[in-house]
């Protein structure tokens, strides 16, 4: 799929009208799903400013707070909306703070493994030979292994490595780097096959002809013409790192309950699952299904529009 | 064939050490054994004897011999953690993880593939499109979410069924079976139906989407044009055809099923192998940690292994020698 | 060469004003407008045009194998004087094989890769007639041995991909008449093959068609096949009919200025070195027909009328021409 035929409209009026706006505007799921996606974004953007408390300020917490239901729920306390946790903390302000990690985390980790996987597959499908085959058996193995696993392994070889004191610190580099790590495969593997493809094109061969710097080709023919299909992987693989960041947190090795995340927050609320107080797991585990969902549906629209086969 | 199996030998024996050598380098240059497996208060003299018997002197080559050959033998290595060696741990666990993974695969395929089947074939359906919704609501819950949805339901409103543990379990050999008590049953439903449930969502949208793949080919279209029955055209053609691409697909899941199995285990507090590996991942626990990585790597690749020799025995086209004429 | 159009014989197939139709976010798409022709027991017609001139989509309309969103959206079609166009689902299968067979462009993808040609023999002769499993594998050894496959009785065993592609068209064309169809729909059948086997099959193709009495509808853009195998050709353009009649006349002293310049874009040996013609422009688009006469913006005697009035075919002895060229009265 040619991405710059995307962009090779003169208009707004013909990116209005363009098939892909089109099939966007028509499928009302798609919009709903946007619709959060930003809600939720620009929530977790604006978490300092309108959270109703600061979970953070320890000075601001008081125990006379703590374990309150929600402000619908009898007992509750309009001043905490979805209630409070052990200690006091205003359960949506946590939310907020917690979904502002989980997408940066998700993002950084995305764009991360998207730079590394481009530039590896361009260097890989263009150049052939040995640099192909020694990457085509990394890649392999890699894609080979669920990618919790990996993610696992990068975190404890990590901590093994880092002195006990900087762990919490470091546990937004060392997680984003993990979740980077574990799936830049796809999108090099990806890329490596259209390069391939354009690779043999006439325009690609006219231009080695005239003399054309390799690295002045790559990047400005091929570049563009593979891009399509590596959007739709990031759509994919911005839900599955959130997903991924959320698994490690809840198994204890993502981040810590001082900075929490999404899957933090659920971690330390299933512990007072059986005494009944559930709206501290329920509402963050509630925000991360919505979060993922609304992203997973733009990524399939995305996908159904891209794919001319399906039209 | 015996090229390929032959090939295919070396390729997993190599993938092997490339796994093994990263193991050992973990275990080797990643923190200091000596410091974590010995108090505080140990001696010199403690910490050079010590020294010498985990032969952290000797070259470098020679521990990774010794580390090959003591793996290939059985022999992990000592556990930071509880000072037990790491073969009596993996024995204890191994057995829990296995049967988890094994219910929950045969749930997994067991609703999987008929839900799959079934969208495939009544694409425009109501019950169809809200498998869909439901598919994609699956893969965008998290799993642990699910685990605790249903601990919520079926153990703290229900009662119905335990929470965490493993229940009795029966002794036969180095193997602990959880199968032959009802306390045992009743404790491995919800961490399989857990661990399996991810699994279904996959199943079901892959079997759809080959499967509806499959109905746009020529050779379906053809098939109608001779007037065969809908019945011969799903089943005999679409569905058999479906089959293949399933397995591989399926095969390589079994695989990280066991990886999946972390998560499972944590929330349920299943003793098992995943349970084991999180706690040694918190403690910076190198032997368990790289004996963990060694055995998932070797279940991969014997995984990888049977299913590539079942695409030999099921694709005529790779095993019936070509004459053409 | 068989008669056509001959008033007293019965026409098997006819096609009445059919028009098939795509819903898409543009509007109806037309892609076949008005066609309409006949085709008597045993005739072999062609059915010749570019690419996308709407030939397959008329022959799946046929065989009701028309994939949605496409669909008749208006004519009717009627076979052994029953109208079929409205058949049910189970009405058409039923048809499918038994009445009017099929045979597709590509035979590697025509057969399922996993199951022996036995299987599929066996399964689609069982179908339609009432045999055992054993005479069932006999009927179709001798259904291979008919299509020219060597040792059938060892062959029949083999896979798809342990035949080569002409091979696999003859047991495609055996898959087709296993049941006795009385019409054929063959939609480029040798498009996908080597040249020197295209003529074997087009030979084989005729010979079954002769000997079982089948028709056949034989879709193709070769005019070297149709001039060899066709009784009579249809001419299609933008999905309307250009032009029908017996073949030696369509190719000899073709009367659509369209036909015409097929005709002279065609190399023969043997005559003169002459300049081919080429038909300046190209089919327009399915959103892009022009008013009138689909073909008036390329055609070379070009009248004032035909960009408002849309030609109807016209009868002139034994073809039909759809040109203002040929109205009562010019």
């Amino acid at each position: 799929m040619n991405i710059s035929k995307l962009f090779s409209v003169r208009t707004m009026a013909d990116v209005w009208d363009s098939d892909l706006v089109y099939s966007f505007k028509k499928s009302r799921v798609t919009v709903i799903a946007a619709i959060v996606t930003l809600m939720i974004i620009a929530a977790s953007l604006t978490a300092p400013w309108i959270a109703p408390h600061d979970p953070f300020d320890v000075a601001t917490l008081s125990l006379m707070d703590s374990e309150l239901p929600p402000f619908w729920v009898d007992g509750g306390d309009p001043r905490f909306l979805l209630g409070t946790d052990n200690q006091g903390r205003d359960v949506f302000s946590v939310i907020l703070y917690g979904s502002r990690i989980s997408l940066a985390v998700g993002f950084i980790s995305v764009v991360l493994a998207m730079a590394f996987g481009i530039c590896f597959g361009l260097l890989s499908g263009y150049f052939g030979g040995v640099i192909d085959a020694v990457f085509m058996r990394i890649a392999d193995i890699m894609l080979s292994f669920p990618t919790i696993l990996v993610a696992l392994l990068v975190s404890g070889i990590v901590r093994g490595v880092l002195p006990r004191e900087m762990h919490e610190n470091a546990a937004l580099v060392v997680l984003v780097f993990a979740i980077a790590v574990t799936t830049w495969v796809q999108y090099a593997r990806t890329v490596r096959g259209s390069t391939m493809v354009e690779r043999n094109r006439e325009y690609v061969m006219a231009a080695r002809l005239v003399g054309r710097n390799p690295f002045a080709i790559i990047f400005r023919h091929i570049f563009p013409n593979v891009l399509g299909p590596v959007l739709v992987i990031a759509t994919i693989n911005l839900a599955m790192a959130i997903l991924i960041e959320a698994t490690l947190s809840f198994l204890g090795v993502g981040m810590p309950p001082t900075n929490p995340s999404l899957g933090t927050l659920i971690r330390v609320g299933n512990e007072f699952l059986f005494s009944g107080v559930w709206w501290v797991v329920i509402f963050p585990s509630l925000t991360l299904v919505m979060l993922v969902l609304a992203v997973n549906l733009l990524g399939d629209w995305l996908r159904d529009a891209l794919n001319p086969k399906l039209r | 064939m015996f090229a390929f199996i032959l090939r295919r030998l070396l390729q997993s024996v190599m993938v092997m050490l490339a796994v093994a050598l990263i193991s050992f380098f973990m275990f080797r240059f990643v923190g200091d054994p000596v410091n974590s497996m010995l108090p505080e208060n140990a001696s010199t003299e403690d910490r050079l004897k010590l020294r010498v018997q985990l032969g952290l002197d000797d070259p470098v080559a020679t521990q990774f011999w010794n580390f090959v050959s003591g793996t290939v033998q059985g022999e992990f290595g000592i556990s930071y953690r509880n000072k037990r060696p790491v073969n009596d741990l993996i024995a204890e666990r191994l057995p829990a993880t296995i049967e988890l993974v094994f219910v929950a695969a045969l749930f997994a395929l067991a609703v999987g593939v008929p839900t799959g089947v079934y969208s495939a074939l009544h694409r425009r359906g109501i019950a169809s499109n809200l498998l869909q919704v439901l598919s994609l609501i699956g893969i965008s819950v998290p799993t642990f979410v699910t685990g605790i949805l249903l601990i919520l339901v079926f153990s703290v409103w229900l009662n119905w069924l335990p929470s965490f543990g493993r229940g009795d379990v029966v002794k036969i050999g180095w193997w602990t079976t959880g199968f032959m008590t009802i306390s045992g049953i009743k404790s491995l439903i919800l961490p399989a139906a857990m661990l399996g449930l991810f699994q279904v969502t996959l199943i079901m949208r892959l079997v759809r989407s080959e499967m509806l793949e499959i109905l746009r080919s020529d050779f379906i279209r053809f098939a109608r044009a001779r007037g065969l029955t809908d019945r011969a055209v799903h089943f005999g053609h679409a569905f058999r055809n479906t089959l293949m691409p399933v397995i591989t697909i399926v095969g390589l899941q079994l695989g990280s099923m066991f990886a999946f199995a972390i998560i499972t285990e944590t929330v349920f507090q299943w003793p098992g192998m995943g349970l084991l590996f999180i706690q040694a991942v918190n403690f910076a626990d190198i032997p368990v940690m790289s004996a963990y990585l060694i055995l998932v790597a070797f279940v991969f690749v014997l995984i990888n292994m049977i299913v590539d020799l079942l695409y030999f025995v099921v694709d005529p086209r790779l095993s019936a020698n070509g004459e053409r004429t | 060469m068989m008669n056509n159009r001959n008033a007293d014989t019965a026409p098997l197939l006819e096609v009445r004003d059919l028009s098939i139709a795509f819903d898409t976010r543009r509007g109806l798409l037309r892609a076949v407008d008005g066609m309409s022709f006949k085709l008597v027991p045993g005739e072999i017609l062609g059915v010749v045009g570019e690419s996308g001139a709407g030939k397959s989509l008329t022959g799946a309309a046929i065989i009701g194998l028309l994939e949605p969103p496409g669909h008749v959206s208006g004519g009717e079609i009627h076979f052994e004087g029953t109208r079929i166009d409205n058949f049910s689902r189970e009405q058409m299968r039923q048809m499918r094989g038994k009445k009017i067979g099929a045979i597709f462009q590509d035979p590697l993808t025509s057969l399922n890769p996993l199951l022996t040609i036995e299987r599929q023999l066996v399964e689609t002769i069982q179908t339609h007639l009432n045999l055992d499993s054993g005479e069932a594998r006999q009927r179709a050894i001798e259904l291979l041995t008919e299509v020219g496959i060597p040792a059938p009785e060892k062959r029949i065993d083999h896979y798809p991909h342990q035949f080569s592609g002409g091979m696999r068209q003859r047991v495609v064309i055996a898959l087709a008449i296993c049941a006795q169809p009385k019409l054929i729909i063959a939609d480029e059948p040798t498009t996908a093959l080597d040249v020197s086997i295209q003529a074997q099959i087009i030979a084989l193709l005729k010979k079954m068609c002769r000997e079982h009495g089948t028709a056949v509808m034989l879709i193709t853009h070769d005019m070297g096949v149709i001039a060899e195998t066709c009784d009579r050709v249809a001419v299609m353009y933008s999905g309307r009919l250009a032009e029908i009649g017996p073949v030696h006349q369509v190719v000899k002293e073709p009367r659509h200025p369209y036909t015409r310049g097929l005709m002279g874009s065609i190399p023969a040996i043997g005559t003169g070195s002459e300049r081919l013609t080429q038909i300046k422009g190209a089919m327009p688009r399915l959103k892009d027909i022009p008013p009138g006469c689909a073909f008036h913006p390329r055609c070379s005697e070009v009248m004032e009328r035909c960009s408002s009035i849309k030609p109807i075919p016209v009868e002139i002895n034994d073809s039909e021409v759809a040109c203002l060229l040929y109205e009562k009265g010019t």
